[in-house]
C-alpha cells in the first residue's frame, strides 16, 4: 500500500468523527482535534480502528504521532513497511 | 398556577414506530409480539417478546455515522422518539451548531439503559483482558443515563437532563416528575419519557424469577394476556415513548398545537409493608398514589372516564383493579373503562409507562379506546368489569384519563390527563 492509499484509508477512519464541513479541505498539516474538530474522546477510537485496518499496534507513546494527519499517515506507512 | 400541556409526542413501540402508525396499530389491535429464537437458544422459558422494528431506511433519517457507531438500542429508541417528538412539537433540527436551549429539560428514564452494551461488549472484553479495546464509546453507552445524555447533546438542551429509574413505573414517573418541573416553573419544556433495550441480559433474571409467561411460545400474539383468567406472566419488550410537556404560556407564545393537558401526577412507595414487597405492591400505596394524583389534578374520582392500567398479564392484575376500585371509591360495575396497552406491545419495563402514556393521549385526542387483547376470559375476581374492558377498538369520547404504573420496589406513579380544551 503506497502513501496515498494509506492516507485514503486513514481519512475513511476519521471521517465519521469530524465536524468540518468540507472533508476535501483536510491537509497533511491538519490537527485532528484543533483543526478537524475531532472530539478528543474519540481519539482512542481512531487508534483502535487504525490498528484493525492496518494490522498494526500503536502504543501509548506512539499515539502522539497522531496529532496531525500527515504524521499519522507517515507513522502508519513506517509501521506497515516494517511489518 | 402554571398549566402543563402536551405539545408533541414520539414513539418506538413493538407494534409501530411513529405516531400515526401507532394510532392505527392501537385502533386495529395490532400485536407486536413475536417469537424470539435468541431467547429459545439462550435457555429462556419464555420465547416471545416485543421488539420494535427499526428499518435501515428509518434509522438513516436520524443517525449520522458517528451516532450510529456509538449508540445502543435504548439510545437509538430514545433518539428516534425524542427527535420525532421535538419535530412534532414544532421545533426544527437537530442541528449540531444550534444554540443551547436553556428552557428545555429532558427526563428520560430506563430500568437498565446500558445493559446490552454491558452484556455484549464491556463484560466479555474485560473478562478477556482486552480493556484497552473498549474504546471511547463504552462509557457513554454503558452508563444509566446513556439515553438522556445522547438526546440532550443531540438537541442542545440546557435545562436539567437526567435519567430516572424506578423499575416498571419509570416511564410514568418521568412524566410525573416533568409535570412538577414545569408546574414549579423551573423550565418551560421537558422532553419526558423513557426507553428500554430489548436485551436478553435484562430479561434473563426476570425469566429466572418466572414472572414471564412460558405458556404461549407457539402463539406469540396470544401470549400477553392482561386481565385474563389464563394470564401466566408478562411478555418482555423494548421501546421508547417521549412526550413534550410544556407550560401553557410557552405553548401559547409559540402558537404550538396542544394535544392534551396534564392535570396532575404523583409518585410514591408502599414501603414494602402490609402486603408490599420488593416484587408486590402495598395496596394502600397504590390507593394513596391515585388519591394524591387526583388531589394535585383537582379532579374527582367520578370524573375519570378511562384508565390505562399497569396490567402486565400476571396474577397481580385482579389485585390492581381492586386497588383502583378502592382508590376511586367506585365499585367494579361502576369503574371507568380500562384497557391494557401491554396486551399489544408487551411489557416494556422502564419504557412501558411512557409508551402507554402516548397511547393514552392518542385515545383522548382521537376519541377511541383500543382493544385489550386476549382477555375474553376475564379473571373471575373482576368479572363485573366486563363491560368496561373493550375487546375491539371502539369510539369513545373521553375527557379525563388516569395512567397508572407500578414497579419492583413497591413504587407507584400516576398521571391524570385531560382532553385539550381552553
Amino acid at each position: 500500500m503506497n502513501r496515498d492509499e494509506v492516507r485514503k484509508v486513514f481519512l475513511e477512519i476519521i471521517k465519521p468523527y469530524l465536524r468540518v464541513q468540507d472533508p476535501n479541505a483536510i491537509a497533511d498539516s491538519s490537527l485532528l482535534v484543533d483543526d478537524l474538530k475531532l472530539n478528543s474522546a474519540r481519539f482512542v477510537d481512531v487508534i483502535l480502528e487504525t490498528e484493525d485496518r492496518f494490522s498494526i499496534s500503536v502504543n501509548d507513546q506512539e499515539m502522539e504521532r497522531f496529532e496531525r494527519v500527515g504524521d499519522a499517515v507517515d507513522f502508519i506507512c513506517e509501521r506497515t513497511v516494517a511489518a | 398556577m402554571n398549566r402543563v400541556v402536551v405539545t408533541g409526542m414520539g414513539i418506538v413501540a413493538p407494534n409501530a414506530v411513529g405516531l400515526e402508525a401507532y394510532r392505527r396499530a392501537l385502533c386495529e389491535g395490532k400485536s407486536g409480539i413475536t417469537f424470539s429464537t435468541q431467547m429459545k437458544e439462550s435457555g429462556f422459558g419464555c420465547h416471545v417478546a416485543g421488539i420494535p422494528d427499526i428499518s435501515e431506511q428509518v434509522a438513516n433519517g436520524y443517525f449520522n455515522d458517528e451516532l450510529r457507531k456509538n449508540t445502543n438500542s435504548s439510545m437509538k429508541y430514545a433518539v428516534i422518539a425524542s427527535v420525532d417528538c421535538w419535530r412534532d412539537a414544532g421545533f426544527s433540527g437537530p442541528q449540531a451548531d444550534s444554540p443551547v436551549d436553556w428552557q428545555t429539560a429532558a427526563v428520560i428514564g430506563t430500568s437498565l439503559g446500558g445493559i446490552d452494551t454491558i452484556g455484549e461488549f464491556v463484560v466479555p472484553e474485560t473478562n478477556s483482558g482486552r480493556v484497552r479495546r473498549l474504546g471511547s464509546s463504552a462509557a457513554e453507552r454503558a452508563m444509566s443515563s446513556c439515553a438522556s445524555a445522547c438526546v440532550g447533546g443531540l438537541l442542545g438542551l440546557g435545562g436539567q437532563v437526567t435519567t430516572n429509574s424506578s423499575a416498571c413505573s419509570t416511564g410514568t414517573e418521568a412524566i410525573a416528575n416533568a409535570f412538577w418541573m414545569i408546574r414549579e416553573r423551573r423550565v418551560d419544556r421537558v422532553l419526558a419519557g423513557s426507553s428500554e433495550a430489548p436485551s436478553i441480559y435484562l430479561w434473563a433474571f426476570l425469566d429466572s424469577l418466572r414472572v414471564m409467561t412460558r405458556n404461549s411460545n407457539d402463539q406469540p400474539k396470544a401470549a400477553s394476556r392482561p386481565l385474563s383468567r389464563t394470564a401466566a406472566g408478562f411478555v418482555p419488550a423494548g421501546g421508547a415513548g417521549i412526550l413534550m410537556l410544556e407550560s401553557l404560556e410557552s405553548a401559547h407564545a409559540r402558537k404550538a398545537r396542544i394535544y392534551a393537558e396534564i392535570l396532575g401526577g404523583h409518585s410514591n412507595c408502599g414501603g414494602q409493608r402490609n402486603g408490599g414487597s420488593i416484587t408486590a405492591s402495598n395496596p394502600e400505596g397504590i390507593q394513596r398514589c391515585v388519591g394524591e394524583a387526583l388531589e394535585a389534578a383537582k379532579t374527582k374520582p367520578s370524573s375519570i372516564d378511562y384508565i390505562n392500567g399497569h396490567l402486565t398479564g400476571t396474577g397481580g392484575d385482579a389485585k390492581e383493579v381492586r386497588c383502583l376500585s378502592a382508590a376511586l371509591g367506585r365499585a367494579l360495575h361502576d369503574m371507568p373503562c380500562i384497557n391494557a396497552t401491554k396486551s399489544m406491545i408487551g411489557h416494556g419495563l422502564g419504557a412501558s409507562g411512557s409508551m402507554e402514556c402516548v397511547a393514552t393521549v392518542l385515545q383522548l385526542m382521537h376519541g377511541f379506546l383500543h382493544p385489550s387483547l386476549n382477555c375474553e376470559d376475564l379473571h373471575p375476581e373482576i368479572s363485573e368489569l366486563h363491560p368496561k374492558v373493550p375487546q375491539t377498538g371502539v369510539a369513545f369520547k373521553c375527557d379525563v384519563a388516569l395512567k397508572t404504573s407500578f414497579g419492583f420496589g413497591d413504587v407507584n406513579s400516576c398521571v391524570v390527563f385531560r382532553r385539550w380544551q381552553e
